[in-house]
This record gives C-alpha cells, structure tokens and sequence, in this order.
C-alpha cells in the first residue's frame, strides 16, 4: 500500500482534477465541469484513507515519506511526510472539498468551471502545506494557497468582496514576508539545508530563536487568525461564497496553527517557552474579546465568524501549556472546529440561498417551515456550544482541563466560554430558528432538499462520532505529540 | 443475562426507542411512538428492579464499558458503578419516567409534536441514566450537559411561543454558569489526583484533607474546599440554588409532564445525587460543607415564599420544587447524605404526583392555569382531586406519609448538625414546614373546593405580568356554562400508581435507608467531625415511633398551623389575604418581583454583556485594529492598493494562475540549468 506515492496522488490529483474542469470551459458545459469536480474530489479523498488505515500509531516520526530533489543547487528537496499531527488534516482537507463542492452544485451558475477548479485546486495546495517538510516547498504551497483563496473571495463574493479580499491579502502578505525572511536566516544557518527536520535539529542562541519566533508568529498569527490581527476574517467570510466559507474556517484557519507545531515550537523552543505567557494572554484575549463581539452580531456569517476566532484562541492556548492533554485537545479542538465551523456556514448558506439574506433580523420561525434543517442546524449550534457527545465538547473539555493543571486562572477565563459560546450561538439560534414565521419570505421557505440533507448528514455523523467516541483521533497523535513535547522540552541554546 | 448486559440495556433501551421516535417522527404513526419509547423505559425499569435485587444481593460493579480517550498520562473512560445509590437513583428515574410517558399519551393527544415528545422525554430518560450510572466525572458531565440539552428542548417545546423559546435560552444559560464552576472543579479533580475515577479519587481523597493550593494573592486555600465548591457550583445550576435559581420557575412554559419528570423529580435533584456521589470529598471540608447547608438554608425558605403569591397551578408547584430542593441541600451540608437522597426519592413521587395532578386539571380546565379561575373541581375531577390531596399531605410532612418520614428526618438532622450555618439553616427549614403547609393548601383549597369560579367566559385578572403572554396566545379555558370534566385513564393511572409509594415509600424504606447498611460503602460520613447521622441513629426507634412521636412535634403544629391558617384566608375570609396584600405592599411587590433577581440579571448580565460586546467590537475592532492600524497603513501603502485595484477586472485570476505557475516552472528550470 505504502508503494504507492500517497502524499503525492493526495496533492496533484485534485490540483490536475481541477485543471481538467478547467477544460471545460464555459458555463455552457457546467454539468460536466460539476460531475468532474465531485469525481475528483472524491478521489482525492480516496487516496487519503490509506494514510489512516496504513498509519503506524507508534511511530512519531515522519511517515509516507517522499524525497526528490527539486532544486539541487540550493538544495531544495520535493520532501514530503506526515506525521500524528498533520495526517488528519490531510483527511479533513480532502473531505471538506466533497461538502464543498457538493454545496456549490445548486447555487453558483455563472463561471461554474472555474468556481470548482479553485476549490480543487486549493484542496490540493493545502494538502501540500500538511505534507510538505522541506522549507520551500512548504512555502511555496503556503502562498499558492492564497491564490485561490483570494480569487474565490474577489470573484463569486458578495458586494463588498474587493475591500476583503484585499484586506486579506494584505494582512497575510505582511506576515509572509517576514516568514520567508525567516526560512532564508535558517537555510543559511544550518549549512544550506531547506529541510524542516534538520532545522528542528539546529541549536540556535536564545536571541536568534526569539526573532524567530516573533517571525513566525506574524505570520501564523493572521493566518489563525490571532487577536489584534484577526479583523480581515470578519470581512472576509461576509463576503466569500459558502464554500469559501467552509474552507476558510474548516482549513485556512488550521494552516497558522499548525505551522505553530510544526515551526515555532520545534525550531525555536527556548523562545517559546520564554514568550509562551504573550501568547497564552492573546489567546484567552481572543476566547473572551472575541465571544462577547459575537454576541452582539447582527450578521450571522459575523457571527460564526467571531465564533471561529474564539474557537481558534483554544487552539493556541492549549499549544502553549506544553502537555500532552493541551496539545491533543487544541489539535482535536481544530478537527471538530472544521467540521462544526463548516456545517456551521453550510447551514447559513442553506438559508441565504433562499432568502439573500444574513441578518439575523430577516429571519425567525424558520423552525415552522424547515424542520428537518432546524434539527441539523440545532446539533452544530450545539456542537459550537460545546455540548458533551458532540466534537466541539472534546477539545474544549481537554484544553480546559489541561489549563487547570497549567494555572487556575487561565483555565477560570478560558472557561468563560462555556456560558459566552453557548450565549452568542444559542440566541442566534433562537431569533433565527424559532418564534413564530416572521415574515412572508419565511413563510414561502422550503425545507432542505435531498443534496443539502446529504451534505449535512454527513457533517453530523462526523460531529457525533467525534463526540462519542474520539479515541481513534487521539490514539493517531500520541506518539507524535510526546516526541515534539520531549523534543521541546530540551533547550537548544548551546 | 449476563449483568454486565443488563446495565448496558437499562440506558440503552430508552435510547433506541428516542432515536426511532426522533428520526422518523414524522413518518411513523403515533401509537409506533409512543409504544417504542413505552416499551424502552419499560424495559429500563424491569432491568432496574433486577439489578436493584443483585446489588440488595450484595453485588457491586464498578467496570469500563470503553474507553472514550487517552491523552497524555490521563485516560477517560465510558463505565458504570452499579451500588445502591446508583440504582436507588435508577428505579426512580425509570419509574417516574414511565409513568410520565404514559400519562403524555393523554396530556399531548392534540398536539402536532405528539412523536418528537416522545423522543425528547425518552432521550432524557437515557440521558439521566447515563449521569447516574457514571463511574467517573467524565461521563457525568456528559450526562449533566446531555439532560440540560434535553431540557432546553422541552421548554422550548412550543417553540412558537416567546415566552417559552426566552425560557429554555435562560435555562440553558444559568445552567451553564452552574457547569463553568463544575468543569472548573472537575479539572481540579484531574490536576491533584490524575485521574477523573470515582473510584481512584475517592481512594486518595484522605491522602488530600491538608492539601493547600495558591489561588488568590499569598493565601493559602484548601484544595478540597475550591474543588468542592466549585462542583457545588454545578450543583446549584442544575438543582436551582439561589442564585442560580432563576430557570426553573420559567420553564414551566414547557408541557406539564416534562415538568414532572425533568423539573421535580429527576434533573434537578442531580445536584443532589453529585454531592451525595462525592460524599468522600465534601466529608473532608467543613467549610465547603456550611456553603452548602446556607445555600440551601435560603433556598428551602425564602423560595417557599414565592409560592404563596403565584397563581400559576405550575408556578406554585415549581416554587414548591425549589424549596424542597433546598431541603435536601440542607442534608447534604449537614452530611446527612442518605436523608438527602430519601426525601430525593420521596419527593420524586409526590411530587410528579403534584404536577402531573396540576396537568390534569389544567386539562379538565382547557388550558387554563390559573387558580382564580378555579374552585370546586372536587366534583368533577374525584381522581385528580382525591390524589391532589395525596400528595399535598405527603408534601407538608402529614405523619406516616413518605413525606413526613423525609422531611422530618431532614430537620432532625439540621438541628444534630454542629458546622457554622447550621443553626440559622434549622431556623429556615423549621419555618419552611409553616409555609410548606400555607402555599400548598392556599392551591388545594383554592382548585378543588369552595365557590366554582370557571365558566365565566373571560378572565378579568391578568395582572400577574408572568403568563400574560401565554395566556394571549395559549389561553383557552372553560366557555360560560361548560363544566371540568374528569381525565382518560392514561392521564389518571400515572396519578393513581405515583400516589401509592407517595403514602407508603417513606414507611418502608426509612429504615435500610437511613439507618441499615443500605448505603454502606456508597456514601461515606466522617462520623467524628460531623455526627449528626449518627445521633439521628440513636434517636430513631422504628418508623411506627418516629411517626407518633411526631404528633406531638413543633414541626408537626407548624404544618397543621399553615392548613388551617390557608383554610381561613381562602375559604373564610378571603378578604383577609386582600387586605394584607394592600397593608403591605412594598413586601408584596418584592415577592411579586421575585426578589428582583431577574431585573438583575437582565440589566447586569444580559444588558451588561450586550454593552460590553458592542464597545469591544465597535471600539476596539472597527475603531482601533480597522480604522487606525489596519487602513492606516493601507493608504500608507496606497500605491500597493492601486496596483491591485487594476487588477479587479474579471481576468484577475488568470494571471494570477498564470503567475504562480510560471513562476515555479520558470524557477525550477532556470536555476537547475544554471
């Protein structure tokens, strides 16, 4: 099974899948283009499933490893592995592209080639990012990512979609500047090496790692996003199309958190610990900040935007308590954030695509008109709540139990959203789902059709299995999560 | 069978039988629903009696079903621990439960929801065993946040109603402050002692009594007292402690039978079972134990109160849940955990015995609740009326009914009790007992006898702000001349079969309960530090004494005091009640007001929160990060900006494709070749 180049066939096959549909040219051809997007994505999330069945959960270290030379005069490698960290959100790349381009069937009619072909092709570059172990390629993925990003943004975008997009762009460019900066001071530091694995490796004096990792922080920090750096996601989930929604909430959000795993702490351990208290205080800034700012949403799309920046504040905090429980949970917090977080847009998408509207004052007693669509909606909000038996509840559970042991009074703050989160998701859910029909456009609602229902049935059978059982997710990361705790717990300065 | 099957069967059984109802409400017909989710907690309840006889037989278990998730050097584990305490917990649930289904086939006959009810109550039904059956805090927080879940459902049944979608969004909010301070404990628990068993944390418990942890400034506090408040925290949530109090009341908007089954005899008094459950940890702090008895000292009194003033028939009763619920959490600070889980059971029957009466002459009444509009339903509605009764004696401790045996025990204790607070918690549970009598006989004399008030086809006296809503869109009531009619069978069975171990339970039970080993090693009481059971012990002389002794008992004339008393206000002179009302006004609009925790919290917390949000966001994100960080250096770079604004033409993502794509093709072949 392993003889196969997995990692490889899970980037290109969606990136060529996507410049096929490409192909296909006009909207003329739609219903092809669309056919050939599902089959595509499909099989890119096919060819991810060995990497779960074939998946040695004692071996922390890189699996499905590829190595060719790439560039060999900088010694830059096409080196790709995965290890318990990065493995899963390959799966979950691959398998929100599904749901994504199953939503898109219905709803985008103009330039439908080329609406698939970005999502495709960006499910393949992220898909890159998680594999990729040499400092450029990475890179190059990193970047490239954005492209489509940003074309999804500016071209099938609501009105204000040029104001996002580019603030966006701007934001995330700042930040990788200083990033490539970064890799160039360790490709000339370790001797002319682009692998990540030998940067891991490399002592650094505390100065050095302290730029670094202020570098690196820059830019993941907007990619989290992290607070102060997080008022380009607002903007820009208003003005995406659902799909770009689903993936920049399911995805693009995980890129910065994992590169805090796989770059900061590894490269520059010494530094994190010494800057881990600024960053823990970000976080739980962005837990309470950013929850009470959500409860006062008129924009539902705002609102679960907010949501995912509150979320994403787990993520970190649990990074910076270097345990094993805080590191699983946040990593587990990230997998059921992309899944909740993605329902959670697919479901707000559902009702725009009939109504044209996000405001939550256009809406109430939706519940009387589309039932089954009120109970789904009903789960994920739990979910997004926290609820016990849903995934949302796990990573929550785990990090704040882990902060306990950390510092009371980090874990007392953090805790706090167990009333906001439930606060803000609840009281939306109420104006929006129930009270009596508010209005004619209510009343003329009709309930989700077989395609949504699929969607989202999928997306809560994920949710509940994550709730009820999420041993199979963690066992996945043990042996990688206790080598990066042993590795960072040694100091590299010599 | 095999035990280990028959536990798994006891939550698993009401599961299936929601999940069919649920799933497919709307294909399946009715009597599939019903009779599935009938069936399931029937089940449960058969499968509870047996297991009741094995553990009478001296069989405890305490085993994995599995493994939920490992991190680190904790695990988390899905399993149950099988004593007396869980399946004293177990029978009544079971049985109250299915008594409540049974009595919904009638209650919500007319009602379009019928299937998805079903599915609700029997979800919770699963839901509550699961809390109770846990082994560990893991899977009682899973159960404590899943009946809350369910809950929120239920209240917000009618989810056309204002007033009840703004009750379940409450309920599940308070409740949530309450699970804030229980999660906070619970990870204490895993901090100090490394693993989340009940078994494991019971076991080291004593190792801890002088254990101290830095929390606030340079003090030292004890590491048993945090962690036992803060679970008590929880506790206060879902048991409706001041001052998290304020949901319960409310959710009455939710149909009757929810509020026998959910808000009376099980969800609430799982505070209750937590504390009794961590009778190992609580026995080592005597400072965490006064917080309890006070908490519950306020509740059991000043919550009795309330119930004089409504005139809701469910307001009244729901006041009366919550003062009975601070009786048992005057037990549990006065470390008399098996009192505490007696008069639980207790009062589990009499009263869903009370609220599932009250359901039964709302629907006698057509959907009228208020008991103004009632009076002399004794004639027409004798099944109700003669269990009504049942029931209120049980509640107000008549001798010889379950009730008494409970309560009397209760304030026995309090008064043997020797922490700081017990004193003043005595003082309340005594006066308690008078104002028990008064608010419950004030609603039985007022629904079932005197002058027939019904039927006069409008309500002038709608002055009580609570159920003005409800009653515009909810409100039916008896046309002129139309009279109250008895309940079907399904509705007065349920009655009937609750009224029985109303009478009866406390007679037969209080001896192994309180007094035998029944609860050996399920509940544990440091006997030297906190001896009031043990003296309760050499008081006691059999369940016949006990109950003639207590005809001679200040408790006993206070009770008699507050009937007779109730008699003469609103069947004599009702002119009285009146005029004290208008003596004493300011009281009354305090009363009325609910001693203003809801003006509170909706100005404070709820207005307080929405402000904070709105200077967050229009402050600091819109005004700081946007307007001066993030535009300001856009225009600074405003040649950046103009560049791209050519580029927003439609064929924008053409040469951007075009250029990454060329770039690294260019990239790689150059400088390889070079």
């Amino acid at each position: 099974m392993s003889s196969y180049p997995l990692l490889s066939l899970a980037i290109w096959i969606p990136i060529f899948a996507g410049l096929i549909v490409l192909l296909t040219g006009s909207d003329r051809n739609a219903p092809l283009a669309r056919g050939l997007a599902l089959l595509g994505a499909v099989l890119g999330f096919v060819v991810t499933i060995p990497l779960w069945m074939g998946f040695n959960i004692s071996n922390g270290g890189m699996q499905f490893v590829e190595v060719t030379s790439w560039i060999p005069r900088f010694s830059i490698n096409y080196h790709l592995g995965v290890d318990g960290i990065s493995m899963l959100f390959v799966l979950l790349n691959s398998f929100i592209t599904i749901t994504v381009v199953l939503a898109g069937w219905q709803v985008i009619e103009e330039k439908v080639a080329q609406y698939n072909a970005a999502f495709l092709i960006m499910s393949g570059l992220m898909n890159g990012i998680f594999c990729a172990l040499d400092g450029v390629l990475f890179y190059v993925f990193f970047e490239a990512s954005l492209i489509p990003l940003y074309l999804i943004i500016g071209v099938w975008g609501g009105p204000n979609r040029v104001y996002a997009a580019f603030k966006f762009f701007l934001y995330t460019l700042a930040g990788s500047l200083l990033f490539l900066i970064a890799l160039i001071y360790l490709f000339v530091q370790s001797g002319y090496s682009f692998s990540i694995l030998d940067w891991h490796q490399l002592p650094l004096p505390m100065n050095a790692q302290i730029w670094l990792f202020l570098a690196f922080l820059v830019a993941f920090a907007v990619k989290v996003p992290m607070w102060p750096v997080h008022t380009w996601l607002p903007d820009a989930h208003v003005e995406a199309p659902t799909g770009g929604s689903v993936v920049l909430a399911a995805i693009a959000l995980k890129l910065g958190a994992y590169g805090f795993l796989r770059f900061s702490l590894p490269i520059a351990p010494d530094a994190s610990h010494h800057l881990s208290g600024f960053v823990i205080t970000l976080s739980l800034i962005a837990v309470v900040y950013i929850g009470f700012v959500a409860l006062v949403q008129q924009d539902m799309k705002k609102l679960v935007a907010y949501s995912s920046i509150s979320h994403m504040g787990f993520v970190t905090l649990g990074f910076f308590m270097f345990s094993a429980i805080g590191i699983e949970g946040a990593l587990i917090q990230m997998i059921s954030h992309g899944f909740v977080s993605g329902a959670m847009f697919l479901c707000i998408g559902v009702m725009y695509d009939r109504m044209h509207s996000r405001q939550i004052a256009d809406y109430g007693g939706v519940v009387n008109t589309m039932p089954k669509f009120a109970a789904l909606f009903m789960l994920f909000a739990m979910a997004n709540s926290g609820l016990p038996a849903t995934s949302g509840f796990v990573g929550e559970f785990m990090v704040i139990l882990g902060a306990v042991k950390f510092n009371f009074w980090v874990a007392f703050i953090a805790a706090t959203t167990m009333i906001v989160g439930a606060a803000y998701t609840l009281w939306m859910y109420k104006r929006v789902i129930f009270g009596d029909v508010a209005n004619d456009h209510v009343a003329e609602l009709k309930d989700i059709n077989a395609r949504e229902f699929f969607v989202l049935a999928l997306l809560a059978a994920c949710v509940l299995w994550m709730g009820v059982y999420p041993l199979p997710f963690t066992d996945v990361m043990h042996a990688s999560v206790n080598d990066l705790l042993q590795h960072v717990a040694n100091s590299k300065i010599k | 069978m095999e035990m280990k099957n028959l536990y798994l069967l006891v939550p698993l059984a009401p599961l299936i039988g929601a999940l069919i109802a649920g799933l497919f409400c709307r294909v399946i017909p009715r009597w599939l629903a019903h009779t599935v989710t009938i069936a399931g907690v029937a089940i449960a309840f058969a499968a509870s009696v047996m297991i009741f006889q094995d553990v009478q037989a001296g069989h405890v278990f305490n085993g994995t079903a599995y493994s939920w998730l490992t991190s680190g050097d904790y695990k988390f584990e899905v399993g149950f621990l099988i004593d007396s305490l869980t399946v004293t917990m177990m029978l009544v649930v079971t049985f109250v439960s299915l008594m409540v289904h049974i009595y919904t086939i009638g209650y919500m006959h007319d009602d379009p929801g019928y299937n998805r009810f079903f599915s609700y109550i029997s979800l919770f039904t699963f839901s509550m065993l699961m809390l109770v059956m846990s082994n560990n805090f893991m899977q009682l927080f899973f159960g404590w946040e899943a009946v809350g879940l369910v809950s929120y459902l239920l209240i917000g049944f009618w989810y056309t109603r204002p007033t009840a979608i703004y009750a379940n969004l409450k309920a599940f909010l308070v409740n949530r402050v309450g699970d804030f301070g229980f999660i906070l404990g619970i990870g204490l628990i895993l901090a100090h002692f490394g693993s989340l068993d009940y078994a494991t944390v019971f076991k080291k418990a004593p190792e801890f009594a002088a254990a101290t942890i830095n929390i606030w400034g340079t003090a030292d506090w004890s590491l048993l007292t945090v962690t036992c408040i803060c679970l008590f925290i929880g506790a206060m949530g879902k048991s409706a402690q001041v001052p998290l109090h304020v949901w319960l009341p409310d959710s009455m908007e939710g149909p009757t039978p929810i509020s026998a089954l959910i808000h009376a005899a099980t969800m609430v008094t799982a505070g209750i079972f937590m504390v009794s459950r961590m009778s190992p940890l609580f026995e080592l702090s005597t400072t965490a134990l006064s917080f309890v008895i006070v908490i519950g000292a306020i509740t059991a009194l000043f919550m009795g109160f309330l119930g004089i003033i409504q005139n809701d028939i469910k307001r009244v009763v729901a006041y009366s849940t919550l003062s009975q619920l601070g009786y048992m959490t005057v037990a549990l600070g006065a470390s008399a955990y098996s009192v505490a889980i007696f008069h639980l059971m207790t009062h589990a029957f009499f009263k869903a015995l009370l609220f599932l009466a009250a359901g039964s002459v709302i629907i006698g009444m057509h959907h009228d609740q208020d008991i103004r509009n009632m009076g002399g339903l004794r004639k027409y509605m004798p099944i109700t009326w003669i269990t009504s009764l049942v029931g209120s004696l049980a509640l107000i401790g008549t001798p010889f009914l379950s009730g008494f045996y409970s309560k009397d025990s209760i304030i026995e204790a309090v008064q043997l009790a020797h922490i700081p607070g017990s004193t003043f918690a005595y003082y309340c549970v005594l006066a308690g007992v008078f104002v028990t009598a008064f608010y419950s006989f004030r609603m039985y004399f007022l629904v079932f006898h005197g002058e027939e008030r019904f039927g006069k086809g409008h309500h002038d006296h709608h002055d009580d702000h609570d159920d003005e809503e409800a009653s515009a869109d909810h409100h039916h009531g008896l046309a002129p001349g139309e009279k109250p009619h008895e309940t079907p069978w399904v509705v007065w069975l349920p009655l009937v079969l609750l009224a029985i171990p109303s009478v009866a339970i406390g007679y037969l039970t209080i001896q192994p309960m309180l007094y035998g080993d029944f609860f050996q090693g399920a509940i544990v009481i440091d006997a030297e530090a906190h001896p009031a059971m043990h003296h309760l012990a050499e008081e006691f002389h059999g369940a016949v004494a006990m109950g003639i002794h207590a005809l001679t008992s200040l408790p006993f004339f206070l009770a008699l005091a507050g009937v007779v008393l109730a008699w003469f206000f609103y069947m004599k002179r009702p002119d009285i009640p009146a005029a004290i009302q208008r003596k004493f006004s300011g009281l009354y609009t305090l009363l009325d007001n609910k001693y203003y925790f809801d003006r509170f919290n909706e100005i404070v917390f709820a207005g307080g929160a929405r402000l904070l949000g709105k200077g967050l966001w229009k402050g600091g994100d819109v005004g700081v990060i946007d307007g001066v960080i993030i535009n300001g250096s856009a225009r600074l770079v405003g040649f950046v900006a103009n560049i791209t604004r050519l580029f927003q033409t439609g064929y924008m993502y053409h040469y951007a494709f075009m250029m990454i794509i060329g770039l690294v093709v260019l990239m790689s072949i150059w400088i390889n070749r070079a």
